[in-house]
């Protein structure tokens, strides 16, 4: 079946690595098993081979009854073994459109909080340059998006622990009713609200120092990453400038040819070197482009970082709250106990004005109270294991991150010297006659 | 320096070596105008000194032009810098500016001194060698402009009444009708290099600003320090090598462009000078076929005429193939040397960014002990 190369970006563009499936992050960079404790075999990507092979334009109604135009992507899976034993057997496949990965992702979000989710190919096209199409319809954008989703989904597949998700299984293989399959588990509801996170990011008071230093990484690599995106573009844009005109001179030099006797020949073949060289920048270009997809991944990456540092700060937020509650609790147990009064409360003082309680109620009210604080402590050390739970299997996939990407970064990086390589040996002949 | 001294044929033979140079301002109360240091060294015998020292202003220049034409009208006199620049931008003093019309004198004054005729034009001689007062006085003498124009201006007239040169010989309406299509297309080339030189400083200013980014990002990549150190080191060196490239094309291919271009009015005007000649000797000839009676008188007259338009043709035959060797020579050197530019400049790159790679993969083998390979 002829298929476009579609390596995950992690992996080096031009790097021969002669394996049948890509699947460079985790599974081969962690030394020590991670204490999430799954073996490297048992990640999806060794047993099954995972492609985005084909995007196709559709029509369809949506919820509203309106036409509209998506474009629908092709999912082929293959169980390994039946490779490596010569035979050929054909994929299963299925039909996915990007609403649905933008569906999984949130659902993964929402049930892993404390993995790094990989991302997804940007929504639209951003740090275009001014030949680049910023239309999502553009076959060059959904041609890049493919590769984008097949290395979403290889990502996913290598995560010793997301690749177990039974939903990430469906949606490589049950084509019908996933959509309500997902929906049914009720994630939407688990999501924390916005305004919470903020809110929480805005009052925790002791945040984890980890985590705060890596919240501010993130934000350094989105800024510098951005940054870089931007200039990339203007620099592409100028370099298309610089050939293109070249290829202006093609034209005259062939026209101006017609009139000299003895330069003639040599003016054409100038002209013609002009057409070459000047032609020779598209496919440059274009494969620079994916360069730039590799750096926005690592772009959208920032982004999931951010998140377990912010549902770090709500459990630590609700930590903090649930044990000034019981402290405040425990305070006014202590008050009514001895009959003190340290704290302003409105009951002292509506007891103060309209007489003190009597004994009886005095006990039924500490009873009360006392009942709440054990409760409340009870439910202190499970938030407490939950957030020490928490902390550890974020900070161990938040070094497999990090040596992903070093890795990813620093061969994304290679790729690029490899492409600069090769544009400057393309010009070898664009010599005038 | 070396680039004055790049001229074809012979250096030998040559005998006469002129510099334009050190532009200097002077301020009058009138006006304020630059002078040039126009340097000659020469072992000719006509010359009473061996070196000569003078300077000179743009209006001296033109007039010099301006009795080379006079002297040979159909000689092919090289174009002089424009008086202004139509840009808008380019203030009239402006360093560009200056250094740009240095050049454009430099070059007019020793296709003067390379030309087998105009070489030996005493009015060269004088500008070349007197001082300043020497050539006020000199200029206010000979023939003054008024009266040939007034030649000029009636046989134009009478060119025009004709409607255009009959008897025209075939090769000048040759090159008249080349010249045509020449012209276009210099224009257009012209236009082509402005443009890349404009895309090229572009594409320099973006490198400029894109190399740094990669060192700032060093700072909160500690793994990645060698690779984006690595990276930034080969765009800044890109970077110098793009200024390099763009210096090649302003220095070597700009000015012959432009040159040539000038040349087109210049060659207008040669043809248009020749076919006045004929047409005065092409006046006589009707009044004399009109003038039935009076056939003797004019012989003497028609003779030196059809000398004199002989003598026009030959040389402008002449001179326009010297032209021709010339303008071939020089577009082939400037745009070789533009190419020979652009090679080095991605062998630069490609030296550079190889570097840099052999240093990554060295790297990368020795930490990858602990990676498993298929």
């Amino acid at each position: 079946m002829e298929r476009p190369e579609a390596e995950p970006l992690g992996a080096s563009h031009s790097c021969q690595t002669g394996e049948a499936e890509p699947g460079t992050g985790p599974a081969e960079e962690e030394p020590g098993g991670a204490a999430a404790g799954t073996m490297m075999e048992d990640c999806l990507s060794k047993k099954i081979e995972i492609t985005v092979s084909e995007a196709e334009k559709r029509t369809g109604r949506n919820a509203m009854n309106m036409q509209e135009t998506y474009t629908a992507y092709l999912i082929e899976t293959r169980a390994v073994e039946s490779q490596t034993e010569g035979q050929c057997s054909p994929p299963d496949s299925l039909w996915r459109r990007y609403s649905e990965f933008e569906l999984l992702r949130n659902y993964l979000l929402v049930n892993y909080p404390h993995i790094v989710v990989p991302p997804l190919p940007e929504k639209r096209a951003e740090f275009v340059w001014h030949k680049l199409s910023a239309d999502n319809m553009d076959p060059d954008f959904v041609e890049r998006r493919r590769i984008g989703l097949e290395n979403f989904l290889i990502r996913v597949a290598s995560h010793p622990i997301i690749c177990q998700d039974k939903i990430f299984y469906s949606f490589l293989t049950q084509e019908g009713g996933w959509k309500e399959m997902v929906n049914e588990t009720g994630f939407q509801l688990k999501a924390d609200s916005r305004l919470k996170a903020l809110n929480a990011t805005f009052r925790v008071k002791n945040p984890d120092k980890r985590f705060t230093e890596l919240k501010h990484y993130s934000d350094e690599l989105q800024s510098v990453i951005s940054h870089l995106l931007r200039v990339r573009a203007r620099v592409a844009d100028r370099l298309y400038g610089v050939y293109k005109v070249h290829g202006n001179y093609g034209r005259v030099f062939s026209e101006w040819s017609a009139i000299e006797k003895e330069m003639g020949d040599g003016l054409q073949s100038a002209g013609h070197h002009m057409d070459v060289y000047a032609g020779s920048i598209d496919d440059i270009l274009e494969e620079e482009e994916h360069y730039a997809d590799q750096l926005k991944e690592y772009l959208f990456y920032a982004e999931a970082l951010r998140a377990v540092c912010r549902k770090h700060e709500l459990m630590q937020y609700d930590l903090e709250i649930a044990a000034q509650d019981l402290a405040s609790k425990k305070q006014q147990c202590e008050e009514l106990a001895t009959g003190t009064l340290r704290t302003f409360s409105l009951k002292g003082m509506t007891s103060k004005l309209f007489g003190q309680e009597t004994p009886e109620q005095r006990e039924g009210k500490i009873k009360v109270l006392e009942e709440q604080i054990h409760e409340g402590e009870e439910q202190l050390k499970s938030k407490n294991v939950e957030s020490r739970e928490f902390v550890k299997s974020a900070w161990t996939d938040i070094e497999r991150f990090k040596e992903q990407k070093n890795h990813d970064l620093k061969e994304a990086l290679i790729s690029y010297a490899v492409m600069q390589i090769s544009m400057c040996k393309k010009v070898g002949f664009a010599s005038d006659g | 320096m070396l680039n004055q001294y790049k001229f074809e044929d012979e250096p030998e033979l040559r005998d006469l070596f002129i510099t334009v140079d050190d532009p200097e301002s002077h301020i009058t109360a009138i006006e304020t105008f630059i002078t040039y240091r126009v340097v000659t060294k020469t072992s000719r015998g006509e010359f009473d000194s061996s070196e000569y020292e003078v300077r000179r202003r743009y209006q001296d220049f033109l007039w010099l032009k301006r009795r080379l034409e006079e002297a040979h009208p159909t000689l092919i006199i090289p174009p002089l810098p424009e008086k202004f620049i139509m840009k808008g931008m380019v203030e009239r003093f402006s360093d560009e500016f200056i250094e740009t019309r240095r050049k454009a004198l430099h070059k007019f004054l020793n296709r003067i001194a390379e030309h087998p005729t105009l070489t030996f034009n005493e009015d060269f001689k004088i500008f070349l060698t007197a001082q300043a007062w020497e050539l006020s006085s000199h200029k206010k003498q000979g023939p003054g402009l008024f009266s040939r124009m007034g030649q000029t201006v009636r046989a134009v007239a009478s060119s025009v009444r004709g409607g255009g040169v009959k008897n025209r010989p075939d090769m000048f309406t040759d090159i008249n009708d080349y010249m045509e299509t020449f012209n276009q297309k210099i224009n257009l080339l012209d236009k082509i290099s402005q443009r890349i030189y404009k895309e090229e400083r572009g594409y320099y200013c973006e490198m400029k600003e894109y190399g740094p980014i990669h060192t700032l990002w060093c700072a909160s990549e500690e793994d990645l320090v060698d690779s984006l150190k690595g990276v930034a080191s080969c765009i800044d060196k890109c970077c110098k090598a793009t200024e390099n490239r763009m210096a090649g094309l302003s220095e070597n291919l700009l000015p012959v462009l432009h040159e040539y271009i000038l040349y087109s009015e210049v060659l207008t005007g040669v043809l248009k000078r020749r076919d006045q000649i004929q047409a005065e000797l092409d006046s006589k000839v009707d009044a004399l076929s009109n003038k039935k009676a009076e056939k003797d008188l004019p012989t003497e007259e028609i003779g030196n005429l059809e000398d004199k338009v002989e003598c026009a043709n030959n040389a402008l035959k002449a001179d326009w193939d010297r032209w021709k060797q010339n303008m071939q020579h020089d577009m082939k050197t400037a745009f070789l040397s533009v190419a020979e530019n652009n090679i080095h400049y991605y062998e630069q790159c490609l030296a550079t960014w190889e570097s840099f790679l052999t240093c990554q993969t060295v790297d990368l083998h020795l930490g990858e002990d602990s990676e498993e390979k298929p």
